[in-house]
């Protein structure tokens, strides 16, 4: 049985794509000794001249991937954490998101930029964040956050040969725990598919990174009291797939929503929205968030962070509400 | 053929003592070993460079005609610094360099090859405009046949772009040279200094093209820097900082043919700063009489590039009057005939507000 973690995945198909494709390149602070988290380990010695320090100036590494991927080249950006892309939110929002829609489509961006996000590492305010809603809200940039060292394989695979700008999110507390028996994994996935990963009759869960494997053990612990869970993994917040959202919304009629960003404007409402919307009918109960409170960004002491994060105890909870409905 | 180098000093000069040396004596010697010895111009590239100026000016007036009478929403024009990209723009290859541009910018499309049909398309925001098909305020650039970058109206972000690009052609041993541009108050923007600051570090040929036209709005240049020269900041990026003449188009072209020359053969990037001068307002919105001291504009009146160029032709005996009066009536016509042909193209559709949000997935 041949298990990889998170973090293996993403290097070996770093790997695969500076292999195939010499116009693929990796940029960011400290990959040329593999990076903080080691995503990026022994590729500049495997590909010399293709893995590139860049000084320590995130606006740099987005505008500089840019003009790359305008040249022609298939740029890989790395921002150490996900917490420090901010400066360089003006060259993804004002230029990266629109350069195919300014252009009609005439200029256009293959880029990626793979960042790790999330919290549960004691990473404090900066080195904890959840920033997909920024980007989720801006149309002309794909927004991927993978769960599965598969999906993690092949939705890098797909961002890397997409001809535009993709947000691809690693949770850097799944890097190390999260394995999987990629032989035996769910087949390729693409951009803009959504997974049920468990079907249950009684809710529904939306999730994904790290809160997708605590809905996971929440349902677990679940179906042993009786109480049966379908979990969603999101996959790919832009393009969503609506389909397999409204879908599974309307197999059990009572959804739970789950993410550790901030509850007001987090993605959660973005889902519950569109089942309000398109699925209204088939609801038995409201629809339920469950969210980071609305702080300003993670505490770092143990017992606040763990406060602030949900998790498979808070997410039971929830569920187990919302069954009684 | 004889060439012109002018045989005079522009009838304005900057203190330019003091500069840092732009070339080294090695680099020197690589130029005049070159296949290309010297930039001398011929009478054919002189009467070019008129033209192009010409035409960039009169182009701007009538869009700020067109503006005052209500048939046109916005304009952000280059008047006095048709020198600077008209003389900047000259020294690329044009369809092989690159050109990341700001919205001042006409001078150097034209250069490049924009018509002035296709200028009113997008000062009208037309269906058909090359640039970005009625979807950005006018002036914001871009073409994929010309190499010129899209560009938005957020100010610097283009030289990260440019540097980018030159990262990405150094990797592929491509000989090309990225030109970039962008105003004085801009280089206060941190993306100017990411921009330098990487471009040295990895010789990349890319030339920082500051044009200082004295003013970011309503901004005079010391509210921006404690400088007297933006050319003086390439030093703490290990770049070449160079000032020249802005409102002098040879001295412009002779200082950026050299440069990008250098550039071309792995020598790293320039920095180099054009003094010129904001002739008009920030744009057809700005009323410059709230900040802007009138004497001041008199005096920069009087160096006016297209007609200081004009009458330096003239005595120095290059062109004789009915020769360059042929060429003003030659844009005349064009930019009569682009204004009436433009005005009738079709308009976008307001649903053609949608689309090529993602390009297809192949
Ligand atoms: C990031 C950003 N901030 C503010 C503006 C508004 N703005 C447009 S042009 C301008 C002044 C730019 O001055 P300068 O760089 O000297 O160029 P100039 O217009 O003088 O050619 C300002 C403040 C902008 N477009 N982008
Ligand atoms: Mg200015």
């Amino acid at each position: 049985m041949a298990e990889v973690n998170v973090l293996e995945a993403i290097r070996e198909t770093l790997d695969e794509a500076l292999s195939e494709d010499d116009r693929v390149f990796i940029i960011g602070e400290d990959v040329e000794a593999g990076g903080v988290f080691r995503a990026t380990d022994g590729l500049a010695k495997r590909h010399p001249g293709r893995v590139k320090d860049s000084p320590l100036a995130e606006s740099s590494i987005i505008g500089i991937s840019i003009g790359a991927a305008h040249y022609g080249m298939r740029p890989i950006a790395e921002i150490q954490f996900a917490d420090f892309i901010h400066a360089g939110f003006d060259q993804l929002c004002s230029e990266a998101s629109r350069w195919s829609y300014r252009t009609k489509g005439e200029q256009y961006l293959p880029m990626v930029v793979r960042t790790p996000w999330g919290g549960g590492v004691h990473g404090g305010q900066h080195h904890s964040q959840s920033i997909e809603a920024y980007y989720t809200h801006m149309p002309g940039i794909k927004v991927v956050a993978p769960s599965f060292p598969a999906d993690y394989r092949s939705l890098l695979k797909a961002s890397i040969a997409d001809p535009n700008p993709v947000l691809f999110l690693e949770h850097k507390r799944t890097y190390r725990l999260v394995k999987q028996d990629v032989a035996n994994a769910p087949a390729e996935t693409s951009i803009g598919r959504a997974r049920i990963t468990r079907r249950g009759a009684d809710l529904t869960m939306f999730a994904y990174g790290l809160m997708l494997h605590e809905c996971l053990a929440a349902s677990e612990e679940l179906a042993g009291e009786g109480i049966e869970c379908t979990v969603v993994d999101l996959l790919s917040l832009q393009p969503l797939d609506v389909e397999t959202v409204l879908e599974a919304a309307r197999m059990t009629g009572k959804v739970l929503v789950v993410h550790e960003d901030t509850l007001t404007g987090g993605f959660g409402g973005e889902i519950a929205a569109l089942i309000a919307e398109h699925a209204f009918e088939y609801l038995d109960a409201p629809i339920r968030r469950l969210a980071a409170p609305d702080i300003p960004a993670m505490p770092y002491h143990h017992a606040m962070e763990a406060f602030f994060m949900p998790d498979k105890q808070k997410i039971a909870a929830a569920a187990r509400d919302l069954a009684a409905y | 053929m004889g060439g012109y180098v002018g045989r005079r000093p522009a009838r304005h000069a900057f203190d330019l003592r003091g500069r840092v040396s732009a070339m080294t004596t090695e680099e020197r010697r690589q130029l005049s070993d070159a296949p290309v010895p010297n930039y001398h111009l011929s009478e054919r590239q002189l009467e070019r460079m008129y033209y192009y100026m010409r035409l960039s000016r009169s182009l701007n007036e009538r869009m700020m005609a067109l503006q005052r009478q209500g048939r046109a929403a916005f304009v952000i024009a280059g008047a006095g610094q048709e020198a600077a990209q008209v003389g900047a723009a000259m020294a690329l290859r044009p369809g092989v360099d690159w050109l990341a541009p700001y919205y001042r910018d006409l001078g150097m499309n034209i250069v490049l090859g924009m018509t002035a049909r296709e200028a009113m398309l997008n000062e009208l925001a037309k269906a058909d405009d090359p640039n970005s098909f009625g979807r950005q305020m006018p002036a914001h650039w871009g073409s994929v046949s010309r190499k010129i970058v899209t560009q938005s109206s957020v100010v610097a972000t283009q030289l990260l772009h440019a540097t980018g690009i030159a990262l990405g052609a150094k990797m592929r041993n491509d000989p090309i040279v990225v030109l970039t541009c962008c105003g004085e108050g801009s280089t206060s923007r941190g993306d100017f200094h990411e921009a330098l600051n990487f471009a040295a570090i990895h010789k990349l040929p890319v030339i920082f093209y500051v044009q200082n036209n004295g003013y970011a709005i309503s901004e005079p240049t010391v509210k921006e820097m404690p400088v007297e020269h933006v050319a003086d900041r390439g030093q703490a990026y290990g770049i070449r900082g160079q000032v020249v003449d802005g409102m002098d188009v040879v001295a412009v072209y002779q200082t950026l043919r050299p440069a990008v020359e250098l550039t071309r053969r792995g020598n790293g990037p320039f920095l180099i700063e054009a003094k010129c001068y904001r002739l008009w307002a920030h744009s057809s919105d700005d009323d410059d009489t709230r900040y802007r001291p009138r004497k001041e504009l008199e005096e920069w009146a009087l160096k006016d590039p297209v007609v200081v160029f004009r009458q330096r032709l003239l005595e120095d005996g290059m062109f004789a009057e009915e020769e360059l009066a042929e060429i003003d009536e030659l844009v005349t016509q064009e930019v009569r005939d682009a204004v009436e042909w433009a005005q009738q193209m079709p308009d976008p559709k307001p649903e053609d507000a949608l689309g090529y949000v993602y390009r297809e997935v192949q």
